[in-house]
């Protein structure tokens, strides 16, 4: 069946913000759709909150509305753009959820919108529990086995029908779940099921059998309308059920299965999709196994594209997004080209003959507070995959693709920690899923654990536990070559610990040499990788499309150099706070813009959720970890004329230098200045040079010299450890006893290097500049004021474009530093200043000669990719001939407003800091700043009433400044509530509230208000960085976790009233849409 | 744990292909050398169907799948009386981790007295397969020393696959049942028969007796059958003279249904051309449509022979969609029909599983 013609226009729906469990992975999904229905001739209207995604790139579609994903934004969108129909199945929860909403209430129906890719029904069988398991039931598919009961002799008789440990009780009708729990044996269990028919307010118990430690799976289904289907990639989790499947280790293919297993769980994951009624596209069916029985559960089913399905794409070569959107217009998988080999259908399974690991990236650190155990609630943040031709060097490559600071499965000296657990510890610590929990496998394979020990501990299966006792046991082969030249004298055994994907570092701290001269040796006896591509059929057609790994083996697929210029783009590995999205689209950004400028473009990224890599993005995708060992093959493979380090982050960064030394030619600014940046001496005298001021520093090394530098600048104090990123360690402090405690910390975080003291510049307005230069000529990309005043992380920070407070002189003024820092750092590509103006004078924060976060941000502001256009300034062009000489002057406002996990951290305290917390960001335009800032708030998810209570709780420093901001709120309408002290003021001004108890003085406090739904809005300030008050910090918590909105600084109160009184005024949201705005940006140079 | 690390690196055993490649290893199966064809199998699971597979006497299968062994073997996934494979190619060897495993791989090789060479680059060898075509090989795994020259000139010196009959070493010695109940007749010509050929046709309610692939047809048709199927089987069908003749001789006579060796029989029977394909198909991820019904179904797959040129009698009724070669045919007069994949899978997807279905209803129509 070809592609439908009743339908022409579509609205695709994208996923909005990077959240924990909802990443990039939709860019990836919503750039592929994207393409393949423009390139089939559809008119494509998008919407996105989300500017860090290459998807919003004007180009991709032809109406772009970033726009709030709420139903009512929709409903606008529609109105307005009257499409035929809705793919929702690429946008993941959010795009489903919000087309359930579209369809409920009756928004479709009345503008006759269809839902292509799945419609409601389907969803709303695989959304809902109980629909859920009553089409499972119908196919005859196993669930949990469960039952309720009102006593203890009838739960009893409930356990002895499901007849194994342990099991899970839920008390019936409680307030908050309390009074469950899980039961491993009758004793645990009578006193659970007492406790449970207590607490529940019928008396009655749920029952169920637990799946914790069954082996868990998960099968990708592709199917189309005539109902062809096919497994494009099966998946088996290494950590058992328990884990979210978003937190396990994860291996492709499925490994321990026999043909019988597997092809009955093939069987009825396609009965699966029949049975809830996906029409077409891709879905991920997840399953339980028991380990002893074989008896297999389902779990779930996701009718739509997921985080799974990028994977299982990057791990098979099968572009399952681009095929879901062909799909859902109409085609066939038979009549679909498989890309990679040519010539075959899309209408096949794929076939691996390598193994890919992908393993999770955590962030615990910027949490300290938080539970590391993992459940089965997502926590990490990112993820990388390791391809491999054996199951080892997969591992130990996605191990080294993490950017934790390892090598591998161990072995690179960096597993003391591990090492020196007492075995009590180390038994803790393999019973609790958490995120190192592998390198205690490790650690207890190395003291002589057994593998069925360990799979009594971890229930990790035997098959996952035997490769990482081989590898651990492998060690001591290449420690018994005794020395490098041993090694280097025994080729079997150097090239057997490169088979088994032993890094250059890892063999190097064995052997007790160093990487350089490991590498060295391992060239002399002519190891080197053999790379081989990701074929979709185990070698059985050709490939032609380049898409490669590295490997130890006999055969290497030969290199296909095309004649052009080749340049190398380094991706920014797996996401985590402080490196998102943001780095992938720059570097996407290059990759299309060398590539349209006659040069070949090799990428190398070890993130399977990113845009960068697909194999369509550049010309030659490597699927490699970041480090010097791996980036250096392909650079020599390639015949790379120069690479490009300054768009993915702090990663390639951190390898310029060695790269340099390596012999790579790294393009654009060079390490050295970017590493000149980092220089506090160089740096204080270019400022000075210069002429602009910076807050008062000093360097300390001692708890000692750090009081007597704090004794002469005075408080506040910015003090953090030097060459981080993210503002880990950074903390303002406001007295003497506070300085001391975050001191000693920071030493400890610092590990060894100083410490770092700033006067900190007290409520003064932050600004970043974005700019580009050629090497001559240095263009201002756009000036960004922060709402929030500095000693706010910037990434955490919302941001304003064009600037809303400044004089055109202190603006000026800006540009002229920014060009005379561009000029002194010899920058060709990007930069990225930050700036606070305080009582009117300019200070100095930093300078980085990089791509920055807000790139993508001010590209979607002003209509020009920075990023595209540095990469080409990079390669020799100048800003004259790519006709971007003058900074854009925009007639609207652009707003960027950050994203925080705080909900998936339960009781960790949501006050803003140096330190970035943040996992995502939103774009909202508007003519208005209003209502561009209020938008910005709804699409971030702080969802701020129009009506209703506000509870107010201020620092006293903010006193006099909140209070005609407390009037406004009277006077929109809002009942005012407040602890005594600022009711007081409030009563001193004339304003009418109502006087609560603090938390810890009586009741009814805030908590309760909370509790019982009668505050809609909190605004609660504290001096930024100092220690939180635990009555506060529950209430702010408490508040993320209601749902109600909280917010922190006057600043933000200020914004947010003034987009509620414009609301007020124009009485609705309007949307509009990227194209339109940038029609009326004004560039004088006229291109 | 003990991993023979030393005798992995070392790689003493290698397979010599006749064009003088040498693909090195170690061996973990039993200690003799061997000679064979080598073809390669992309299938990711599945390894001891295709170890009991009759269809792969004479040759050496190399298994893409990177990591072999991992859930072991047991009594219920034989697919035949023994194993006719010459000898296991494979890159990495694990023990079992499964509930239904009885013995590990290599128990289980060494115990059936089959060759198994692991740690070989079996993409590099299935890439120089497909470019140069399956080959004649010597699989050296004994401990001694072979000059690399000498395993060639053995690899070369061999007769091959081509022209050889291999059916009659495989089939059944003397006729049996194996499902006594059913209210269908059903006789399996076994010319290398897979059980689950013969499960499956059970599962159709019909009464399954196997008989020597040389039982003559009117030897068959005194059984009184309702249907007959051609089973699958090893080696070049232009050999297998005499079941050509029988087939030739019950076409017309009793419901027919043929399954790759049968199916390239029955076309032979019928006038059509059965070629060599470069290197097969060996897998179990090939899309076939069903030229009928427009569907495509993912099949299990192995042979190196397919019909490349049919006569009128017989009309293409499947195809593959990877390289467009003959995948299902049918007979204009009379009752028969036939597939070049195995719809019985074991291993591979069920997609074809109701063609068992098709062959009862060909029966209850006829």
């Amino acid at each position: 069946m070809p592609k439908r013609n009743d339908i022409h226009k579509i609205l695709l729906i994208g996923s909005g913000p990077i959240v924990i469990g909802q990443g990039c992975e939709f860019d990836y999904s919503g750039v592929q759709a994207c393409k393949a229905l423009k390139s089939d001739g559809f008119e494509l209207v998008l919407v996105n909150s989300n500017p860090a995604t290459v998807m919003t790139d004007p180009e991709l579609a032809d109406r772009t509305y970033i726009e709030p994903l709420r139903v009512d934004i929709l409903h606008e969108i529609i109105r307005r753009e009257r499409p035929d129909a809705i793919l929702p199945t690429l946008g993941g929860q959010t795009a489903l959820n919000l087309a359930m909403e579209l369809d409920e209430k009756g928004i479709l129906a009345r503008y006759n919108v269809e839902l292509i890719g799945a419609d409601a029904e389907a969803i709303r069988r695989a959304e809902d529990r109980q629909l859920f398991k009553d089409a499972m039931r119908g196919i005859g598919l196993d669930l949990p086995r469960s039952g309720s009961a009102h006593s203890l002799s009838e739960a009893e008789a409930v356990a002895r029908s499901i007849g194994s440990w342990p099991l899970i009780i839920r008390p019936g009708f409680t307030l908050g779940g309390t009074g469950g729990g899980i039961a491993h044996d009758h004793d645990e269990f009578v006193t659970i099921v007492k406790r449970g028919l207590d607490a529940s307010l019928n008396s009655e118990v749920l029952i169920e059998e637990s799946l914790l430690g069954w082996k868990e799976f998960e099968m990708e289904v592709m199917r189309d309308a005539v109902g062809n289907s096919v497994i494009v990639c099966s998946i088996e989790n290494v950590d058992a059920m328990g884990v979210h499947t978003g937190d396990s280790v994860t291996i492709a293919p499925i490994q321990t299965l026999s043909d019988r297993d597997y092809q009955e769980m093939r069987d009825d994951s396609l009965r699966v999709l029949e049975a809830i009624g996906v029409k077409t596209g891709g879905s991920n069916v997840q399953w339980a196994v028991h380990p002893e029985t074989g008896r297999r559960i389902i779990i779930e089913m996701n009718p739509r594209v997921s985080r799974s399905s990028a994977l299982a794409s990057k791990a098979t070569g099968f572009p399952i997004a681009k095929i879901a959107a062909k799909l859902a217009v109409g085609y066939t998988l038979p009549e679909l080209r498989n890309d990679i080999t040519g010539t075959t259908p899309s209408c096949f399974e794929p076939s691996l003959d390598y193994i890919v690991t992908k393993v999770p990236r955590f962030t615990f650190e910027k949490f300290p507070k938080a539970d590391s155990t993992l459940g089965t609630q997502m926590k990490s943040v990112g993820e990388a995959m390791g391809i491999g031709g054996n199951l080892k060097q997969s591992l130990q490559k996605a191990l080294r693709s993490l950017e934790t600071g390892r090598f591998g499965f161990g072995a690179d000296g960096k597993d003391a920690p591990y090492e020196n657990a007492d075995d009590e510890t180390l038994r803790a610590e393999l019973i609790r899923p958490n995120a190192e929990r592998l390198f205690y496998v490790r650690a207890a394979l190395r003291r002589g654990w057994s593998v069925e020990t360990l799979y009594d501990l971890t229930k990790i299966d035997r098959f996952f536990l035997r490769h990482f006792a081989e590898l651990a046991a492998f060690e001591d082969e290449i420690s018994s070559a005794g020395t490098l030249a041993g090694l280097e004298a025994d080729l079997p055994l150097f090239r057997q610990a490169k088979e088994l994907g032993y890094s250059d570092v890892q063999i190097a701290y064995l052997l007790h040499s160093t990487e350089e001269e490991v590498s060295a040796a391992r060239k002399r006896v002519g190891l080197v990788p053999a790379f081989a591509a990701v074929d979709t059929c185990a070698g059985e057609f050709e490939a032609i499309t380049p898409y490669y790994y590295s490997r130890y083996a006999d055969h290497a697929e030969p290199a296909r150099p095309s004649g052009k210029p080749v340049i190398m783009v380094l991706g920014g590995g797996p996401n985590r706070i402080g490196q998102g999205i943001e780095f992938d689209y720059c570097c996407c950004h290059a990759a299309y813009s060398l590539r349209a400028n006659g040069y070949e473009v090799v990428m190398v990224n070890s993130n399977p959720e990113t845009v960068s890599t697909d194999y369509d993005t550049s010309d030659k995708l490597y699927f490699e970890p970041l480090t010097l060992e791996d980036v250096m093959h392909i650079y020599e493979r390639e015949n790379c004329s120069g690479v490009i380090v300054q768009f993915g982050g702090q990663t390639p960064l951190n390898l310029a230098r060695k790269l340099q030394k390596a012999g790579a030619t790294v393009i654009g600014t060079s390490p050295q200045d970017i590493d000149l940046a980092e220089d506090r001496d160089f740096f204080r005298d270019l400022a000075n040079r210069i002429g602009i001021r910076q807050p008062e520093s000093g360097i300390a090394h001692t708890v000692e010299e750090a009081m007597a530098i704090a004794n002469q600048i005075g408080y506040p104090l910015l003090v953090r450890p030097s060459f981080v990123l993210g503002g880990r360690g950074m903390v303002i402090v406001y007295h003497e006893e506070d300085l001391l405690g975050f001191v000693q910390e920071a030493i400890a975080v610092a590990n060894g290097k100083p410490i770092l003291i700033d006067r900190f510049l007290e409520n003064a307005v932050e600004l970043d500049v974005d700019c580009i230069s050629d090497g001559k000529q240095t263009v201002i990309g756009a000036i960004l004021e922060h709402v929030e005043p500095a000693g706010i992380h910037s990434g955490d920070s919302a941001s304003i474009t064009p600037p809303l407070t400044l004089s055109p002189e202190i603006l000026d003024r800006v540009r002229g530093y920014a060009r005379a820092f561009a000029k002194e750092l010899h920058v060709c590509g990007l930069m990225n200043m930050q700036l606070a103006v305080k009582d009117g004078e300019l200070y100095m924060i930093e300078v980085n000669p990089r791509a920055s976060r807000t790139v993508p941000f001010v590209g979607k502001a002003i209509g020009r990719s920075l990023a595209a256009m540095a990469a080409l300034c990079m390669v020799g062009r100048s800003l004259e001939e790519l006709g971007f000489t003058e900074e854009v002057v925009l007639p609207y406002r652009a707003v960027k407003e950050a994203v925080f996990p705080f909900i998936k951290f339960p009781g960790v305290d949501i006050v803003l800091s140096p330190e970035m917390k943040s996992t995502g960001e939103v774009m909202s335009l508007d003519n208005d700043y209003g209502i561009a800032y209020l938008k910005s708030q709804i699409a971030a998810g702080n969802r701020l009433p129009q009506k209703g209570n506000v509870f107010l709780s201020v620092k006293d420093a903010d006193k006099p400044a909140i209070v005609p901001f407390a009037k406004q709120l009277v006077e929109l309408g809002f009942e005012l509530y407040a602890t005594l002290g600022t009711s007081t003021l409030l009563w001193n001004n004339g304003i009418r509230s109502h006087a609560v108890y603090r938390i810890s003085r009586g009741r009814p406090n805030v908590l309760d208000l909370i509790r019982d739904r009668n505050i809609q809005w909190v605004i609660n300030t504290v001096e930024s960085g100092a220690v939180a008050m635990t009555d506060e910090m529950s209430m702010r918590s408490q508040a993320i976790a209601a749902g109600i909105p909280v917010t922190t600084t006057v600043s933000g109160v200020s914004a947010a009233l003034r987009g509620l009184n414009e609301l007020m005024r124009f009485g609705n949201l309007e949307v509009c849409s990227l194209q339109e705005y940038h029609r009326h940006v004004q560039t004088p140079s006229g291109c | 744990m003990n991993t023979p690390w030393k005798k992995m690196r070392e790689r003493r055993a290698y397979i010599a292909l006749a064009d003088g490649t040498v693909f090195r290893g170690y061996s973990f199966g039993a200690a003799a050398d061997t000679v064979g064809e080598v073809v390669f199998n992309t299938g990711m699971t599945g390894y001891q169907e295709i170890l009991t597979d009759p269809s792969y006497a004479g040759q050496f299968v190399t298994l893409t799948a990177s990591e072999i062994g991992n859930y072991g073997c047991c009594p219920d996934d034989v697919e035949s009386r023994k194993l006719f494979m010459h000898g296991l190619i494979i890159q990495n060897l694990n023990e079992p981790s499964s509930h239904r495993a009885t013995e590990s791989l290599q128990a289980y090789l060494q115990r059936n007295g089959v060759a198994g060479i692991a740690g070989v680059d079996t993409r590099a060898l299935t890439l120089h397969l497909r470019t140069h075509g399956n080959q004649k090989a010597w699989l050296h795994v004994e401990d001694t020393d072979l000059p690399v020259e000498e395993a060639v000139k053995r690899a070369n010196d061999w007769c091959g696959l081509d022209g050889q009959d291999y059916v009659s070493s495989v089939t059944t010695h003397k006729p049996y049942t194996f499902c006594g109940t059913g209210d269908l007749n059903v006789v399996v010509c076994d010319f290398g028969v897979k059980t689950n050929i013969l499960r499956s046709l059970a599962a159709q309610g019909m009464r399954v007796t196997v008989v020597p692939a040389k039982t003559t047809a009117d030897e068959i048709l005194a059984l009184k059958p309702d249907g007959v199927l051609l089973s699958n089987g090893p080696a070049d069908p232009s050999a297998v003279v005499y079941a050509q003749e029988t087939i030739r001789q019950l076409l017309g006579r009793v419901p027919l249904m043929g399954i790759c060796l049968g199916h390239q029989l029955l076309g032979i029977s019928c006038g059509a051309v059965c070629s060599r394909l470069k290197f097969g198909h060996h897998g179990c991820n090939h899309p076939v449509k069903d030229l009928r019904t427009g569907k495509v179904e993912i099949t299990s797959q192995n042979h190196n022979f397919a019909l490349t040129s049919l006569p009128d009698c017989l009309e293409m009724t499947h195809l593959n969609l990877n390289d467009n070669t003959v995948e299902g045919v049918r007979h204009r007069e009379h009752p028969a029909f036939s597939v070049q994949y195995h719809p019985e899978a074991a291993p591979g997807p069920h997609d074809s599983a109701p063609l068992f279905r098709e062959f009862r209803d060909l029966i209850m129509h006829h």
